[in-house]
């Protein structure tokens, strides 16, 4: 690897002492991560396989952490798949990570092609544009709901009721849209959020492109489209790749959102799967259940770092090439 | 990071292969502002959605400064009297244990993620050990799995420890979840000083403690700063664990604005003022570090 290449001397002739002499400075931020991340996980992994709920402690003893019932062996994870509950969890998980990074992804792209171009108060334009992405997620989510969306105050509907009022009509339409179209309510305020996180990259992209081309493009007469749908698109791909597939990680990982917006409901409308393990382990206490759809998503989400990890792998590479 | 050339003879297994003139133009990649002006159409459209995004902040910092009769009407009234009253009742109600308590955790995770990362960016940029793109990847690796899944042994863990409730429990948890953030942007940052001055300190003679003062620590500083703003920003505005491992005593300025809501009557004036409080810190450490933001975001990917 590029390491051989950057050490003056060859990795073979370094002597023990000096090879960890080099490892000193590593180990500690090294040690802390693999303790606080992984010991967890692999707990995660071993109360999968139990039968332990809180409300009815059995009498094994799970490392003095609580009792538990029986082992399961992989009759939670049955579970996780057949309970309706689960799956309609794992349902909402996909609609919304997909609908969210999708919209963000599109809109990002149009603002990053939009401040890519001089124009006055471009600088002031892109920090309004990153504000949504820096606002407490919380209060973000605080801020739709009551702010926006209510029914009685909320700016939409008043929007609304204004522009019907300039019209001579007696009051507009009230929508509710937390209870009536709760899906695209917490759709809308996550592709908010993430749309600035999409334009940073996208525009970042966008600027490291290598003036020449454009300039060979404009000599040789393409217009604008087609310099960007030849030129600009194939450059932006896996910028595109590593924000979609960045925020699809953090989407995916959605619970403030959904704690504050809707509670999941209703009834499980949007309850996603973060939501859900939530519920399972502290309102129903089902400690085997959580810990199963935990595995779970650890599992979809390494399947989407794969894929971001390569894209990653692959910037990280033509950097250090240089 | 010229010192690497020879590895670009022979792709890595995860990247795409580029034909060599490409590659070249890539390096020559240009820093400086190259973009084309915008007509004046143009410039029309990008302030009208950039000002549609912003509207709803703008309407949070509005409502905070209306009375709550004028906050909850409909149509909404843009143009009722300004008013500072409902940032007092948000300190009346306590806001202050719940801004220390966050300041307490982010910062104090903060400056340990930057005790353990930096020397950790040392030996996976300047003085290289092997294997270090396998270290890169383990710290990238982990910031990929959804913390939910870690939630229930932890709480357990805590619990079992008698850490619940306690700010340095979130101050752990804060650590490892910015530490590979820290150590991938810093790597980029230390691995941006030139080799060559490296070497001409050595043959000057200076030790190692001149070398990182006098040399590293001056091309690195401004990258330790946006590193350190990063890590204030994904700590101050974490929810998940502080919602559910934090009581009465160490809850932090999320659990403030979700405990506002509960109470009867009008409260959206009170609820904006709230939420632009808390919001203001990192609004502010975003803004000061936004050139550096998306290397942060994307983990060092994107420069």
């Amino acid at each position: 690897m590029t390491a051989q290449a950057m050490t003056a001397p060859p990795t073979a002739t370094m002597s023990r002492g000096l090879r960890w002499r080099r490892r000193g400075p590593l180990m500690p931020a090294l040690v802390f991560t693999i303790v606080v991340t992984q010991i967890p996980f692999l707990l995660t992994i071993a109360i999968s396989t139990l039968h332990w709920n809180v409300l009815q402690p059995g009498t094994k003893n799970f490392l003095g952490m609580g009792h538990f019932t029986s082992f399961a062996g992989l009759a939670n994870y049955g579970t996780v798949f057949t309970d309706s509950r689960l799956r309609a969890a794992v349902l909402n998980t996909i609609v919304l990570t997909v609908a969210v990074v999708l919209i963000s992804s599109l809109l990002g792209l149009i603002l990053a092609v939009l401040l890519d171009r001089k124009f006055p108060g471009r600088g002031l334009a892109r920090t309004l544009l990153i504000a949504p992405f820096l606002v407490m997620p919380v209060a973000s989510a605080l801020l739709w709901k009551h702010a926006l969306y209510n029914p009685d105050y909320g700016l939409l509907n008043g929007v609304v009721n204004w522009v019907w009022q300039l019209f001579g009509a007696q009051e507009g339409p009230t929508v509710d849209f937390v209870s009536q179209f709760p899906m695209p309510a917490v759709v809308a305020a996550l592709v908010w959020q993430w749309t600035p996180f999409m334009m940073l990259i996208l525009l970042a992209g966008l600027q490291s492109q290598p003036g020449d081309v454009l300039e060979a493009a404009k000599i040789d007469r393409a217009d604008g489209w087609q310099t960007f749908r030849f030129i600009t698109l194939p450059h932006l791909r896996q910028y595109l790749e590593l924000s979609a597939l960045l925020g699809s990680i953090y989407v995916l990982q959605t619970f403030d959102a959904i704690y504050t917006i809707t509670q999941g409901g209703p009834g499980s409308a949007t309850t996603n799967l973060p939501y859900e393990i939530y519920l399972t382990m502290f309102r129903k206490y089902e400690y085997g259940e959580a810990a199963a759809a935990g595995v779970v998503v650890v599992v979809g989400s390494i399947i989407v770092a794969t894929f971001a990890l390569r894209t990653i792998f692959s910037l990280f590479n033509e950097e250090t090439s240089r | 990071m010229t010192a690497t050339a020879p590895t670009a003879a022979q792709p890595a297994p995860g990247e795409r292969a580029l034909p060599p003139a490409q590659r070249r133009r890539r390096a020559r990649k240009v820093k400086d502002d190259t973009s084309a002006s915008a007509g004046p159409g143009w410039a029309v459209l990008a302030w009208l959605l950039t000002l549609l995004f912003f509207a709803p902040v703008a309407w949070m910092v509005l409502t905070s400064l209306h009375q709550e009769s004028d906050a909850a009407t409909n149509p909404p009234s843009i143009f009722a009297p300004l008013t500072f009253s409902n940032y007092g009742a948000v300190f009346q109600r306590g806001v202050s244990t719940f801004l220390i308590n966050s300041a307490t955790a982010s910062i104090v995770s903060t400056l340990i993620v930057l005790l353990l990362a930096v020397p950790a960016a040392y030996a996976l940029s300047i003085k290289p050990v092997e294997k270090w793109t396998d270290a890169m990847f383990f710290f990238l690796s982990t910031k990929f799995l959804p913390p939910i899944a870690a939630l229930l042994p932890i709480y357990l863990i805590v619990k079992q420890v008698g850490m619940l409730d306690n700010v340095y429990t979130l101050v752990i948890l804060y650590t490892s979840m910015n530490l590979p953030i820290a150590v991938w942007m810093m790597q980029s940052f230390l691995a941006e000083v030139p080799k060559e001055i490296l070497e001409a300190a050595q043959v000057d003679g200076a030790g190692l403690i001149r070398t990182l003062t006098q040399i590293v620590a001056p091309i690195a500083a401004p990258g330790l700063a946006a590193t350190s703003l990063i890590c204030f920003i994904f700590s101050w505005n974490e929810f998940m664990f502080a919602v559910n491992l934090t009581a009465t005593v160490s809850s932090t300025a999320p659990i403030f604005l979700v405990g506002f809501i509960s109470s009867q009557g009008l409260f959206l004036a009170k609820l904006c003022a709230a939420a632009t409080l808390v919001s203001l810190p990192v609004l502010i450490a975003g803004f000061a570090a936004q050139d550096k933001l998306v290397r942060g975001l994307s983990l060092g990917a994107v420069k």
